[in-house]
């Protein structure tokens, strides 16, 4: 049954200036643009080439420990009463996240292109791990920026950072959140170009960083195809849900489906405390056309074109822009966007701990709390693939202090 | 290309650098954020800018995430945020100011507050209001040509396009035969700044730039002293000086004779060009 139009061939893939349809592009400083035509012209180089692939492939399986599992949640099934729903778990990666899969990508390209010293950006402290550890691993100099709200949030990730031989510079600017550590991580590279590659950790920016973190990526939804066939007896599930902060988790898992016009594919924004622009991170309902950090695509913002903060209990969808291939997608009918409530989201996180001994990361609770409105509405016959993107030990501070605040028996009991 | 027709810049930016040039001295193109301290204020800075020796001027538009800016003008646009700055309270400002300043004004702004308005309704009110020229930090001239600059030809707006020292002849080439009136070399490639010294090989750099550009080269990022005017003169067509003059504003913004502070300082760095 097909649930959506059949995308175009041509529609997969940006033009070469990075647009999907009116959205991408590359809006950025003069001074960026020379380094990022040869960023372009490397990663378009080395994804061709064998060697590149078959020694990301070898750290993938051996260091990183791919493949994933994809797990039949017996017990959420049950207890929702509805669709068999699937976990992705790459919450099992190194790191207890998919950002490694983009951050030892872009350290390796790093590496191939000369460069000697890595900066990144980091919300909830993962793509910042992931991408230390990638450092780490092939031995070069790693600065991350990260807002001081969120290393007072993740600061168990800030010190893991540090511990693996990073710089965690504190950003105090603006809402001191995400998008104030990716200016800051512009601005030194606007200086640093030379010697430094920028690993931006998801789908936004300027082009090349949408395609090629989708398609560092892409493994995990081809992965979780071959994977349902085996356990489901079908490649392509009824619905495949993901969360959407800047959406690199999301467009790794819905990239295998494209082309599979039965599958229904669902984004999970941060609702937050509720609908008030600054109380949420949902761009499909309350943000317009603007450009940032390099992108034409939805942004929270005032009528004068200033960026609004935003809220949301999971630093890492705690972002007002979302990436430019999300927007186009979802203007083509390709995916349908809803959000989840900081109050649904702490929900997920306790009922699939409860039900299956699994703490999810909170940005992957937004997955599941969909998960929970959806699944008892469907056959159960129907399968829903849910990408379960990081794990949770990070949040278990974030949750008691919700808990606590909120006096839930869950956090009461603590 | 616009398909609509094309009419020519009103020039005045053209004609300031002409003016300069028969003078056989460089332009002196200072920077302030608009509304920094306060909306109130900036009529009396941008008077100060003119009687300390202003060509002319780039107004800074403030935004909530100017990633291509260092911790001063940051703070600039912060404050000017705070103070209630918007692109529409800046084209207030200019279209109650610019005749009465008498040199061409520069908007000098990201693209999403544009954007956001509206290219063609921007366009219009840049125009309606007087503004000579605009610069969008982070709309190169690949993006730009397409999206902003039609707009703004057709009512007789400059558009001045960024070169950096890492952009490659084809690109300088782009930017140069996009720009109208004249366009702006950073000398660093680095944020906005002071710097206490000027790159050694930046004659050669602008130089370079200059075989490839029939328009006026002005060189900005990282000029502070009347020294450093004096040096980055010999070599273009005009000086840029940004955050030693926000610098300046934050630094005197509660004095009562803020804007004499900075028309003298001004004169200052305008000396070396009177010769």
């Amino acid at each position: 049954m097909k649930v959506r139009e059949p995308l175009s061939a041509a529609a997969m893939e940006p033009d070469e200036g990075g647009r999907y349809g009116v959205y991408g592009g590359r809006y950025a400083p003069e001074t960026l643009m020379a380094p990022l035509e040869e960023l372009s012209r490397a990663y378009d180089r080395l994804r061709r080439k064998r060697t590149f692939q078959r020694r990301l492939n070898h750290l993938l399986e051996h260091y990183v420990g791919r493949p994933t599992p994809l797990y039949f949640a017996e017990r959420l099934t049950e207890h929702l009463g509805g669709a068999r729903v699937y976990l992705k778990r790459e919450d099992l990666l190194h790191t207890g996240a998919h950002k490694i899969n983009n951050a030892l990508g872009q350290v390796l390209l790093a590496k191939e292109m000369g460069k000697n010293r890595i900066i990144a950006e980091t919300g909830a402290g993962q793509h910042g791990v992931a991408t230390a550890t990638a450092a780490a691993l092939l031995g070069l100099d790693c600065v991350v920026y990260m807002g001081q709200e969120d290393m007072r949030r993740q600061r168990l990730n800030v010190y893991r950072m540090q511990l693996l031989g990073a710089e965690v510079a504190p950003v105090d600017a603006g809402s001191q959140t995400l998008k104030d550590a990716i200016n800051e991580a512009f601005r030194d590279w606007v200086a640093s170009f030379a010697d430094t590659h920028y690993v931006l950790g998801t789908v936004t920016g300027p082009e090349p960083y949408p395609r090629m973190v989708r398609q560092f990526h892409s493994v995990i939804g081809a992965e979780a195809r071959r994977q349902l066939r085996r356990l489901a007896g079908t490649p392509d599930p009824d619905v495949a849900v993901a969360c959407v902060g800047g959406g690199s988790n999301a467009m790794g898992l819905f990239s295998a489906f494209l082309d599979r016009p039965d599958v229904l594919l669902v984004g999970v924004e941060a609702g937050g405390r509720g609908p008030e622009l600054g109380d949420h991170a949902a761009r499909f309902s309350g943000g317009t056309l603007g450009v940032l950090h390099g992108a034409r695509t939805l942004v929270l913002q005032d009528e004068e074109g200033q960026v609004v903060g935003t809220h949301s209990v999971s630093a890492g969808l705690d972002y007002p822009a979302v990436g430019p291939e999300h927007v186009f997608l979802h203007a083509q009918g390709q995916i349908e966007f809803t959000s989840a409530t900081d109050q649904e989201a702490i929900e997920g996180f306790h009922l699939l701990s409860a039900t299956e001994g699994i703490l999810p990361a909170l940005e992957s609770a937004h997955a599941i709390a969909e998960v929970r409105r959806r699944a008892p509405e469907m056959e159960p016959d129907q399968v829903i693939l849910v990408n379960l993107s990081g794990r949770g030990d990070k949040d278990v501070e974030s949750v008691l202090e919700y808990d606590a605040a909120s006096g839930t028996p869950d956090g009461g009991a603590q | 290309m616009s398909p609509r027709r094309k009419r020519r810049s009103r020039g005045a930016i053209a004609a300031a650098f002409s003016r300069c040039g028969r003078r056989k001295r460089s332009a002196f193109i200072p920077f302030l954020v608009a509304g920094d301290p306060s909306l109130e204020a900036t009529p009396d800075l941008l008077r100060a800018l003119v009687a300390g020796g202003a060509d002319v001027i780039e107004l800074g538009v403030a935004f909530s995430d100017p990633i291509a800016d260092g911790p001063t003008i940051q703070r600039g646009s912060h404050r000017a945020l705070a103070a209630g700055s918007s692109l529409a309270a800046v084209l207030g400002i200019v279209e109650r100011h610019r005749e009465e300043l008498g040199v061409p004004i520069v908007l000098f702004t990201y693209y999403n507050p544009v954007h956001a308005r509206g290219v063609e309704a921007f366009a219009v009110q840049a125009a309606g209001s007087g503004v000579d020229g605009v610069l969008c930090v982070d709309l190169p001239p690949d993006e730009g040509l397409r999206e902003l600059q039609p707009a703004l030809e057709e009512r007789g707006v400059d558009s001045i396009y960024l070169i950096a020292a890492t952009s490659t002849r084809e690109r300088i080439d782009r930017a140069a035969a996009a720009s109208n009136g004249f366009v702006y070399y950073t000398a660093r490639s680095d944020v906005t700044g002071e710097r206490e010294d000027l790159i050694p090989t930046l004659a050669r750099e602008v130089k370079r730039v200059r075989r490839r550009v029939r328009l006026p080269v002005a060189v900005g990022f990282g000029i502070s002293t009347p020294h450093q005017v004096e040096e980055v003169a010999k070599v273009a067509h005009g000086v840029v000086v940004g955050s030693a003059l926000v610098r300046l504003v934050e630094e005197n913004a509660a004095e009562p004779d803020l804007a004499a502070r900075l028309e003298r300082r001004v004169g200052e760095l305008t000396a070396p060009l009177r010769g």
